[in-house]
């Protein structure tokens, strides 16, 4: 490795980077615009989900259950219908997303044996939705069954025992508590940004000499191989780390994420992706040779799986089996887990085993492969 | 390595080829080339010379053939020869978003300059090139022969005592080019050796050795004025006369006439003895309603040798001068 040479690469690299308005508008305002753009677009809570209520009773227990529904931020109870027909129809016009069916022994099973059972119908289509609809009303359920036995307690002679509390179950999430999704996605997005800008940047390096015919020059000179690869990439992890830091602040500061993990974790594992992510670029540019076909591998091969597969907007433990096991090799994977532990958990590095391990190995293999993608020929 | 403790022979090629898949670029072509020598390689295009040049410069990997520059084999020390080479390619390819004094910085950096003299070697070569004032000129604004003489000093920046150029001149008005070879005459004299492909005759003349090459090999070999005398397998003659077309025909069918070519308004006749055929001709002509004007014997040019050897069968094409 010879320095004079890496830094003569690394300074026109910089020179032309700076002179190329593609280059400039990707490195500074791509990170901005799609932060802005994803943070506001995408969101996945389920807040004021619309119930319908099928209450066969309508006795006070049963009218007492569904003010915990109307009571709570998640749902809104629009209608209470007479049947099952208007019910379904509901559900099926997509007027309602949820169904709440009270039986007609209600409170009578209730009082005879202190517990009771309520249908609810969800609405499968957006699985997601779903789930979370489910959660919340076993949880509007479980605080309403509370109150039910305590009251039950009491009218068994049971309350006058020393400091009995009726066992409640109360769904507590722990690191995003107000189960705040953007909470979960920007980490997602900082990660989809730093793919994206990271990839497309490196993936005209290479081809950019070959399609500007200047590669003939630079390679009729002693420069090697791994100082042309180190050199050029060099000022794009510097413009990397410089857009990391800036999602970082825009995450913290705009969006209001949480961040209570440690700068050093932060940065080992950014320092990590980057590594994998320029040596991905590089490769691609090595291959294509031309810029356009080069940008559009390099979108493809880091917009669809860190969007998809990551864990970034789609939960990986409710993939079916095959899919999991593709996003094991999926490398932003590793750091939308690390950035989610590192801001909402606030793990320190010895935390984060897995994804660093995992992160160090993928930067292994793709430096391995990229210093040797690059040949210093015609041929 | 500077210019003066370089061995005698600076490049030496042995039965050198190049295939791309079924096809030969480069067939089978030797030479060897002393410092300070200025050696021409003269063919058409695709004639395989830009491969040859690209092959000593450690660009193209030759598929047989030993290629030694500057002392080591390009096939395994490619990166030593690229430290005493120099190399202006066919195609301008500095970097025109670098600004003119930014392209010298790179290569410089490229070369290893040491930082206390690259200032120094920087203004040289913007003289040389006839840049100053122009230092922080946009490379791509930059008129024909300044950008090559520009490539030319990006190519010395780091003082190579083997230079090649590959068709440096093609698309340069001619007063650049003539202040190109004066140039190029200076660093031979300082003792660099310089290898030039080039499709102009003009320039092949400046050239200590010439190799003329065809379809991949090289059809003669030696001085420009080797080639003209010893190469000829008769005299040439000059003919005017009217008209060109018929005349050029009939005398094909001449059996005193080798060869008849155009050149211009008149003809070049390769024959036996020169004598025998200016007493026969006119009256041939007169023969064929051939109205002849001017005939006389004049001394080749290498555009004659040249196209003599190059319509020659390539079974005839091994040829050597002595």
């Amino acid at each position: 490795m010879n320095w004079s040479r890496l830094i003569a690469m690394a300074r026109k690299e910089l020179i032309q980077i700076r002179r190329d308005p593609r280059s400039l508008l990707i490195a500074l305002l791509m990170p901005i615009m799609q932060m802005v753009m994803l943070g506001y677009g995408v969101s996945l809570d389920a807040k004021h989900i619309p119930v319908y209520a099928y209450d066969q009773e309508g006795s006070p227990d049963s009218q007492a259950l569904l003010k915990h529904f109307q009571a709570s931020q998640y749902f809104d109870l629009v209608k209470t219908v007479p049947n099952y027909r208007q019910l379904t129809r509901a559900i099926d016009s997509d007027r309602c997303r949820l169904g709440v069916v009270i039986p007609y022994d209600f409170s009578k099973t209730l009082r005879d044996r202190g517990t009771a059972s309520v249908q609810v119908i969800v609405d499968g289509t957006d699985d997601n939705t779903a789930n979370l609809a489910v959660e919340y009303a076993r949880a509007v359920i479980s605080a309403y069954s509370g109150a039910v036995q305590l009251d039950w307690m009491g009218r068994q002679g049971l309350a006058t025992l020393a400091g009995s509390q009726p066992i409640s179950i109360e769904a507590r999430t722990w690191f995003n508590e107000d189960l705040e999704s953007r909470n979960f996605i920007i980490p997602g997005i900082i990660a989809l940004v730093m793919a994206l800008v990271g990839a497309l940047l490196t993936s005209l390096t290479i081809a950019r000499e070959w399609e500007r015919g200047t590669m003939e020059q630079l390679i009729s000179t002693p420069v090697t191989a791994r100082e042309v690869m180190l050199g050029k990439l060099v000022p794009y992890f510097g413009i990397g780390m410089a857009d990391a830091v800036l999602c970082f602040v825009m995450g913290v500061w705009w969006f209001g994420v949480p961040f209570r993990g440690t700068i050093l974790a932060l940065f080992i594992t950014t320092t990590l992706f980057l590594i994998v992510i320029l040596g991905i670029g590089f490769m691609i540019s090595v291959a294509i040779k031309n810029q356009l076909g080069a940008s559009i591998i390099a979108l493809l091969v880091t917009l669809l799986p860190t969007s998809m597969l990551s864990g970034y907007t789609f939960p990986i433990d409710q993939m079916p089996a095959p899919v999991r096991a593709i996003t094991y090799l999926v490398y932003s994977r590793y750091y939308v887990t690390a950035l989610k532990a590192i801001f909402l958990k606030g793990v320190g590095i010895e935390a984060l085993a897995e994804p660093m391990i995992a992160l160090t190995l993928y930067a292994g293999v793709v430096g391995f492969f990229a210093m040797r993608a690059f040949k210093k020929s015609l041929d | 390595m500077t210019a003066e403790e370089t061995p005698a022979i600076s490049v030496e090629v042995r039965d050198l080829v190049k295939r791309f898949g079924a096809f030969t670029a480069v067939d089978r072509i030797s030479f060897s080339a002393s410092r300070g020598e200025i050696m021409g390689f003269l063919g058409p295009n695709g004639a395989g010379k830009s491969t040859a040049i690209r092959i000593l410069c450690g660009l193209l990997r030759p598929t047989s053939g030993s290629v030694r520059v500057a002392g080591y084999d390009v096939a395994t020390d490619a990166d030593a020869v690229r430290q005493h080479i120099g190399y202006m390619s066919q195609k301008f390819s500095l970097y025109n978003d670098l600004q003119v004094a930014e392209n010298l910085r790179f290569f410089g950096g490229l070369y290893s300059v040491p930082r206390n003299i690259i200032d120094e070697r920087i203004e040289a070569a913007i003289q040389m090139a006839g840049l100053a004032g122009h230092e922080h000129d946009m490379t791509g604004t930059l008129a024909g022969g300044w950008k090559q003489r520009l490539a030319l000093g990006c190519a010395l920046l780091h003082r190579p005592s083997i230079l090649f150029l590959d068709e440096p001149t093609s698309g340069v008005d001619p007063i650049s080019r003539r202040t190109f070879w004066d140039l190029i005459h200076d660093l031979a004299a300082s003792g660099v050796t310089v290898i030039v492909s080039t499709h102009y005759m003009d320039e092949a003349e400046y050239c200590n050795q010439l190799a003329l090459i065809n379809r991949g090999r090289i059809v003669a070999l030696g001085s420009p004025a080797e080639l003209k005398t010893h190469l000829r397998r008769g005299a040439l003659l000059l003919v005017k006369c009217q008209p060109l077309g018929p005349a050029l025909e009939a005398l094909e069918q001449n059996p005193d006439v080798l060869d008849a070519a155009v050149f211009g308004n008149a003809l070049h006749l390769t024959v036996r003895d020169a004598d025998r055929a200016i007493a026969s001709i006119p009256q041939f002509l007169a023969d064929h309603h051939v109205q002849s004007i001017e005939l006389k014997e004049i001394p080749p040019s290498l555009e004659d040798v040249f196209v003599e050897l190059a319509s020659a069968p390539p079974a005839a094409n091994e040829a050597r001068a002595p």
